[in-house]
Order: C-alpha cells, then structure tokens, then sequence
C-alpha cells in the first residue's frame, strides 16, 4: 500500500492554499476544453429537436446552471455547518467563497430558462413550481449574501450566515412542495417539465460535458474565491508575510 | 422553565401597554397598507373578493416582518437580553416566550381585525371564516420565523431589510396554505386539508424556530 494521505491537513488555510494553487491551472484548463467540446456538439453536431427546433439549445447551459445551483447550495451549507460546529476556519470560507458563484449559477439558470421559455411556452415566465422554487433558491442566496456582508465582525458573519444556509436548506424542501400544490391548486397541470422525451444519446453527451465544465468552473472559481478570502483573513499570519517578501523578491 | 416563560411574557406584554402607540403601530400599518390596493387596482367587487385573502395575507406578513426589527433590539441596547442569557436560565425558553409576547401584541390583533377587512373587500362568510382561522394559524408561525431573523441580525445597520429578505422566503409555505384555504372554501371544498398543514407547519416551527433563535442570540451576543 501506499502511504496515505492525510486529508484533514488541507483544512489548514495555508496547505489549502498550496493544493488550490497547484490544482488551479488544470481546472481552469479542463473548464475550459470541457466547454469548447460541449458547446461544439451541443451547437454543431446535435440535430435540431423534432417538436422545439433550435432553441432547444439553450438546454446545454440551461440544466447544468440548474443543476450546479442546487448542489452548490447544499454545499455551502454543508461547509457552513462544518465551520460552525468544528470551528474550522477553512470550512467556513469555502462557505463564503461558494455563496456568489451559486448565486450567479441559479441566476444564469432562470435567465436561460426565461431565453427558452418564450419560444416554447410563448412566455418568458410561469409561476410553475420549479421556476418559483428556483426563484426563491436566488433569494436565500441572496440573504445568505446579505447576511454575512452585513456583519463586519467574521467569526460572528460566519457563524450567522451558517444558521441561516442551515434553515434555508431545512426550508428547501417544504417550500418546494408548498409551491407545487400552491401551483396545482390555481392552474392545474399546464406544463409538465418531469416527462420529457427520451434524449438523444449525442445530445446527452453534450449536456453532461457541459454539466463537467460547469464543475470545473466552480470549483475553480469558488478556489480563487477562497485564496483571496485566506489571504484577506490570515494577513497577519507568517506564512503570508512569508510568501508576500519572497514574491517582492522575485519581482526585484 | 413555566416561571421563566412566564415572566418574560409579562414583562413584554407590560412593556408594550406603557408604550401603547408603538404596540398599535403594526396593526395601523396593516390597515393602510390593506386600503392601498383597491386604490391601485380598481374599485370592481368581483376582483376586489377574489385578491382579498392574498392582500390580507401578505400585508399581514409584511407588518409581522416591520415589527420583528424591534423584538431584540431594545433589549440588546439597554443590555438586559445580555443579562438575560447569562442568568443561565434555557435561551430557548426566552426566545419562546419573546416570539409568543410578539404575536400576543402584534400578532393577535391582525386576526381579530382580518373579518372587518374582509367586509371591506365583500367577502362572504364562510371565506371569512377561512381568511380568520387560517391567519390564527399562521400569525404563530409568522412571529416565530421572524424572531430567528430578529435575533441573527441584532445590532446590524440595514436590520429591518436584511430581516425581510431573510424571513420572507421561509414564510411562502404558510402564505400558500393559508391564502389556499380562503380559496378551497370559495371553490366549495374544505379547507381541512389547509388546516392540518397550517397546524402542522406551526407545531414544526415551534419546535425548531427557538432554538434556533436561541443559537442566534448567543452568536449575536458573543
């Protein structure tokens, strides 16, 4: 056997700091071959959709934004809990550092959505259940934004914002089913997004592809995000000093 | 655990009748703002019965969310919710009481006020009825959620917007059972099904609003 790797050491800032430095240029690199080859057989060698024509398309970024902002929301409230209740300090910046990029995924989500629905449905909006859920997940990211912006002390901003993506994720699933029946019981069943066709196999492709590349950009993203949360936060810290004389030295 | 409830209870309820003017202020704010929205969408009777239990509802939630800026706040000021927690007495047993004061004196008269607003937008009274029992289920839970979000933002700048954005969205499920039973009742079904989860979402928030109000108070306080 190997030796093993002792994973808890990266909740160290700086050892994380060290691994998302080294793991950053790939992501970004596969983010972005994983978009070009995505993109290219979501726009080029995908036929168009028998019933919606081209503007099916608008699929390939459309589920996987949706998609991406769930998950990064049960994320965040995951590295939020972890920070709270262990004390760690690397958790709780995750949590700030994946907030904005779930925002701007459920953001990008509806507007795409918006962008389909108006050849399709002939609207840019229904207040179907899944668009309203959606809307409301941009709220809580939005207070959770808010909140933890708000509160100048970090160790207080943290430990509130945890409770508030704790109670947000407890609530997701009511307010879901609360909009569902609130949406049955005014228009009855108009549109139904749960039985879609069969995909083709190439489109399927295309859209996972998209789906990775969405990842790889989070998770990029979200690492950037949090070297410059690290450095704001530990500053003062020697290994920082550290690195800021040697790169004053490189520079010289 | 009773005589702490308790006395934190009276000591809320004491507090707003010396101040009588600012414990009447949520239900002013529900009856101007109710009367707005015929000006802005028109006298008709028909529209007018159809949007009331949204209109009641809503405005109730607002006036709930405008008052909880105040639950903590004056406490936190003059130091005594400080003196409060460290008594050593359950947080939890404090933001019960505190939460049951807030619908007591704000709560409570929007429901009994909801039947005369619901004269004024025609309706009948079997919706009446519905648009009542479904506020006294929901206002509970209202004041509850709220006081999570009045004790989170404790001493912040922007408390009472930040305390809207963050209630707001946990509160939809009541709006939609309770608007939902005022309107199983104007389809000539019943309401009961809207009761239960009404009740069921208060016992829900009762359960778990004060602890967590509990947990914010001792983050806010720290």
């Amino acid at each position: 056997m190997t030796r093993r790797i002792h994973w808890f050491t990266f909740a160290s800032p700086s050892r994380f700091y060290w691994l998302s430095g080294k793991l950053l240029p790939w992501l970004w690199a596969s983010a972005a071959v994983l978009t070009a080859i995505g993109l290219y057989i979501g726009f080029f060698v995908a036929p168009t959709d028998a019933t919606q024509g081209e503007s099916y398309r608008i699929i390939f970024i459309h589920v996987p934004a949706a998609w991406l902002s769930m998950i990064v929301y049960v994320a965040m409230a995951f590295w939020a809990a972890m920070g709270w209740m262990l004390n760690a300090r690397m958790a709780s910046m995750m949590a700030r550092a994946l907030a904005p990029t779930g925002a701007l995924f459920t953001f990008i989500a509806l507007w795409t959505g918006a962008f389909w629905g108006k050849p399709t449905w002939g609207a840019w909006w229904v207040w179907d259940a899944r668009l309203t859920s959606e809307l409301i997940l941009l709220f809580l990211y939005l207070g959770y934004i808010a909140l933890v912006e708000a509160i100048d002390d970090v160790r207080r901003a943290d430990k509130a914002g945890a409770l508030v993506a704790i109670v947000g994720a407890i609530n997701v699933p009511i307010i879901y089913f609360s909009v569902r029946w609130w949406n049955t019981l005014h228009q009855g069943a108009t549109i139904s997004m749960t039985a879609a066709p069969k995909m083709a196999s190439i489109m399927l492709t295309a859209m996972l592809l998209m789906t990775f590349a969405f990842w790889a950009y989070a998770f990029a993203v979200v690492f950037v995000r949090a070297r410059a949360i690290v450095l704001e936060r530990e500053a003062d810290t020697a290994w920082v000093q550290e690195m800021w004389l040697q790169g004053k030295e490189a520079a010289r | 655990m009773r005589d702490l409830f308790l006395a934190v209870l009276v000591r809320d309820l004491t507090l707003a009748a010396r101040r009588r003017i600012e414990a009447l202020l949520p239900i002013v704010f529900f009856v101007v703002a109710i009367s707005l929205f015929p000006l802005g969408v028109g006298p008709e009777p028909e529209k007018l019965r159809q949007i009331a239990p949204g209109i009641v509802w809503v405005c109730a939630l607002l006036a709930a969310m405008l008052s909880l800026t105040h639950l903590y706040a004056a406490d936190h000021a003059d130091g005594s919710l400080e003196q409060l927690l460290l008594t050593g007495e359950s947080a939890v047993v404090v933001a019960f009481a505190k939460a049951a004061g807030h619908w007591l004196v704000s709560g409570l008269p929007l429901v009994l006020c909801a039947p005369l607003i619901g004269l004024l937008f025609d309706m009948h009274g079997d919706a009446l009825v519905a648009l009542t029992l479904s506020l006294l289920l929901g206002t509970p839970t209202l004041s509850l959620l709220g006081s999570v979000g009045s004790a989170l933002t404790l001493g912040l700048r922007s408390a009472g917007m930040l305390i809207i954005l963050l209630v707001l969205p946990l509160s939809i499920p009541a709006l939609v059972f309770g608007t939902g039973a005022v309107a199983a009742i104007d389809a000539g079904m019943s309401a009961q099904a809207h009761y239960s989860i009404l009740g069921a979402l208060l016992i829900f928030t009762a359960l778990t609003a004060p602890p967590a109000t509990a947990a914010a108070l001792r983050i806010s306080v720290e």
